[in-house]
C-alpha cells in the first residue's frame, strides 16, 4: 500500500471510475456514496443518484449518514418513497446498484444474514434491508468488499442477496428479471468480473502492488484467471484532491 | 372443463408472525369513526389506551430519521415484553431489543448504519431472547404493508427470488397464472399498532410530512390502530388549504401526541440534524450489556416523559441543532 493513500481511498476510486455517466445508480451508505460523488466531481456529472427510501437527483454536497437522510435529497428533484423507488427498479430504470456482506461465494451470491444457521446463528448480522431487491432488479451490480479467503468463500452460510445463483440461467429460472445481475467486485486487492459462460467469479485486474498470488491466496475458492490480468492504475492527484477536499471535507468516512 | 390451478413452486419456512383476516380487517375499519374528533394526548395515555402486550407494532420512519422515538421511549418505559415487531430498525429497534420487549420479528435490516452491526439485536438472537426471526427485503415489507393498505391477501413481486431470504420468510414462489414465470408472492401485513412520526398535524390526525414520506402511507393503511407524534399541532385551516399535502388522513388515527424533537437523537427534515455524539455514545455503550442498561435507566426508565427528556438534554444542545434558514 502506497502512502500517498490508503485501502478505503483506493476502493473507492476504483468504484468511482466503474460508473457511467447519463445512468441511474442506487446508492447506499459508506463507501459506493463516496464513490458516486467523486464519480459526479470527475467522469459522470449526469449519474443519477437514488436512494432506496425516496431521495433521487441529491446534490451530494453533504454526505448522507443514512439511506433515509435529508442529505439523500438535498436539492435533489424528487423525494418519494421506499416502494416508489423499488417498484422503478423493479420496471428496469435503475442501471447500478452497489452491495457488500460479511460473505461472497463464486457467483457473486452475497450473506449479510447471519454466520452459522438461520434459526439459531453464531452471529447476527444486519439481515438484508434493501440489498436483495437492488441485488434482484438493478441491471449490473457493483460489490465492494475487503478480500480474504474467510469471506471469499466456496459456500456462502446465507444468501441474502442473490448473484448469479447456482450458475448460467439459474436468476432466470428462479423468476428474476433477465439479464441481471453482478458485473463487478470491487477489492483492496483486485477487480473482478463474471465469466460470460460459466457465471463465476474471475480475476480481472490487480489493484498497485499486489501480485496475483496474493489474490488466489486470499480467496478461499478456485478463482478463474484469464489470459492476461490487468493492472488498475492509482488514485491519481486529482482523484484524491477532489475525495479529501470536496467528497468527504468533513472527514466523515476517509 | 379444463381447470389451471396456480402451481406452487416454493414455500418459505419462516413463521408467519401476523396471520391476517382481511374481512375482519375491513369490519375493524368500518367500525372506526370517522368524526372528526380531538384526538391529542401524551405518549402515556396514548400507548396504554392502544397498546397491548403481545401486539404486532410498526414503527415508520427509522432509526435516526424521522422516527417516533418519545412514543418508544414510551412503549420501553412502561415494560411490555411480549411484542412482535417488524424489525425495520435502528436505534428504536436497537433499544427495544435491550429491554426485551421484543419476541418475534418480521426482519429486514436491524443495524447500526455506518456504526455496523448491532450489538443488542445480536445479544437478543444469539441467546434466544428474541425467539422467532423471519426474514425478508426491505422492500418487501413496504409492500407487504401496501397490500393490506390495498386490502388485497397478497402482492406479487420479483425481488427475494433464489435465495434464502426467501426460503426463511413465509412468501410463496408461484407460476405466474398469465407468464408461466416464477414469481413471489408476499402476504399483506396487518399491524395492530403503528407509530409514525411527522412534521405537522391537526388535533384531528390530518398529517404533512416535509422530505421523503418513506412508507408512512403503507403503512399507516395497514395498521388498525396509528398513534401519531407531531413535531407541531396545526389549525385544520392549514391542512384544508393544502389538501394534497396529507399523506395521512385522520381517519386512520388514533392518536396524535404533540412532540417536539420527537426524533431525537434522530433528525427531522428541514427542522433539526441528528444528534451524532448522543448517537455514538448510545452505540459505545451499546456494545456493553450494563452500560446499555444504564443508558436505559438514565433515558427512559428514570424519566417521566418527554418533556423531562428533552430537559435531560438540554435546551441549549437541541437548539443547536436546529437547521438555521439560508438566506
Amino acid at each position: 500500500m502506497s502512502a500517498r493513500y490508503n485501502g478505503t481511498e483506493l476502493m473507492i476510486c476504483l468504484a468511482s471510475r466503474t460508473m457511467v455517466d447519463r445512468t441511474t445508480a442506487f446508492i447506499g451508505t459508506g463507501v459506493p456514496m463516496l464513490a458516486a460523488s467523486l464519480a459526479q466531481r470527475m467522469h459522470a456529472p449526469n449519474l443519477m443518484p437514488v436512494f432506496e427510501f425516496g431521495g433521487t437527483g441529491a446534490i451530494l454536497e453533504k454526505l448522507p449518514l443514512a439511506v433515509g437522510d435529508m442529505r439523500t435529497y438535498n436539492k435533489g428533484l424528487y423525494a418519494s418513497g421506499i416502494c416508489d423507488i423499488m417498484e422503478t427498479s423493479q420496471r428496469g430504470f435503475i442501471e447500478y446498484g452497489f452491495l457488500g456482506g460479511a460473505q461472497i461465494d463464486p457467483y457473486g451470491n452475497l450473506n449479510s444474514t447471519v454466520i452459522g444457521p438461520q434459526p439459531k446463528p453464531k452471529v447476527r448480522l444486519p439481515g438484508s434491508g434493501g440489498a436483495n431487491d437492488v441485488g434482484s432488479s438493478c441491471w449490473q451490480t457493483i460489490i465492494i468488499m475487503r478480500q480474504s479467503a474467510r469471506s471469499f468463500v466456496e459456500k456462502v452460510d446465507f444468501i441474502t442477496t442473490p448473484g448469479y445463483l447456482s450458475g448460467p440461467g439459474a436468476r432466470e429460472r428462479a423468476g428474476l428479471p433477465a439479464n441481471t445481475g453482478p458485473y463487478m467486485v470491487v477489492t483492496d486487492l483486485c477487480t473482478l468480473d463474471f465469466d460470460a459462460q460459466s457465471k463465476r467469479m474471475r480475476l480481472k485486474a490487480l489493484n498497485p502492488g499486489i501480485e496475483q498470488q496474493q489474490v488466489i491466496e486470499s480467496t478461499g475458492f478456485e478463482l478463474l484467471l484469464p489470459d492476461k490480468v490487468g493492472r488498475n492504475e492509482p488514485p491519481t492527484d486529482e482523484e484524491l484532491r477532489i475525495l479529501r477536499e470536496e467528497v468527504d471535507k468533513d472527514k466523515l468516512y476517509i | 372443463m379444463s381447470e389451471k390451478m396456480m402451481k406452487v413452486i416454493e414455500e418459505g419456512i419462516g413463521k408467519m408472525i401476523q396471520p391476517f383476516d382481511l374481512d375482519e380487517f375491513r369490519a375493524f375499519n368500518r367500525s372506526k369513526d370517522k368524526a372528526l374528533v380531538d384526538k391529542r394526548m401524551t405518549e402515556a395515555e396514548a400507548v396504554t389506551r392502544f397498546l397491548k402486550d403481545g401486539d404486532y407494532i410498526g414503527i415508520e420512519l427509522y432509526g435516526t430519521v424521522r422516527c417516533p422515538m418519545s412514543l418508544s421511549r414510551e412503549i420501553i418505559r412502561q415494560g411490555y415484553k411480549n411484542l412482535r415487531s417488524v424489525g425495520q430498525g435502528v436505534y428504536e429497534t436497537e433499544m427495544m431489543l435491550a429491554a426485551g420487549c421484543l419476541r418475534e420479528l418480521d426482519w429486514t435490516y436491524i443495524g447500526l448504519e455506518v456504526y455496523g452491526v448491532s450489538p443488542n439485536a445480536r445479544r437478543a438472537v444469539e441467546s434466544g431472547y428474541a425467539h422467532t426471526v423471519t426474514e425478508w427485503s426491505n422492500a418487501a415489507i413496504a409492500w407487504r404493508f401496501k397490500a393490506a393498505a390495498m386490502g388485497i391477501p397478497f402482492i406479487p413481486v420479483r425481488s427475494m427470488l433464489g435465495t434464502d431470504t426467501l426460503k426463511y420468510s413465509s412468501a410463496k414462489v408461484v407460476e405466474c397464472p398469465f407468464t408461466g414465470k416464477p414469481v413471489c408472492l408476499l402476504p399483506a401485513l396487518v399491524v395492530d399498532v403503528g407509530f409514525i412520526h411527522v412534521n405537522r398535524a391537526d388535533k384531528h390526525g390530518n398529517c404533512q410530512i416535509d422530505g421523503i414520506a418513506g412508507f408512512a402511507r403503507e403503512m399507516a393503511g395497514a395498521s388498525k390502530r396509528l398513534i401519531i407524534s407531531t413535531e407541531e399541532i396545526v389549525d385544520t385551516d392549514e391542512i384544508r388549504r393544502a389538501p394534497d399535502r396529507t399523506i395521512i388522513p385522520y381517519y386512520q388515527v388514533d392518536a396524535v401526541v404533540h412532540a417536539p424533537f420527537g426524533s431525537h437523537p434522530g433528525e427531522m427534515s428541514g427542522l433539526y440534524e441528528r444528534d451524532e455524539e448522543h448517537i455514538k455514545q448510545y452505540y459505545e455503550d451499546a456494545k456493553d450489556a450494563e452500560k446499555s442498561q444504564a443508558y436505559l435507566k438514565k433515558y427512559v426508565y428514570d424519566l417521566k416523559d418527554h418533556r423531562e427528556y428533552l430537559d435531560l438534554i438540554g435546551r441549549d444542545r437541541l437548539q443547536g441543532l436546529r437547521i438555521r434558514k439560508e438566506g
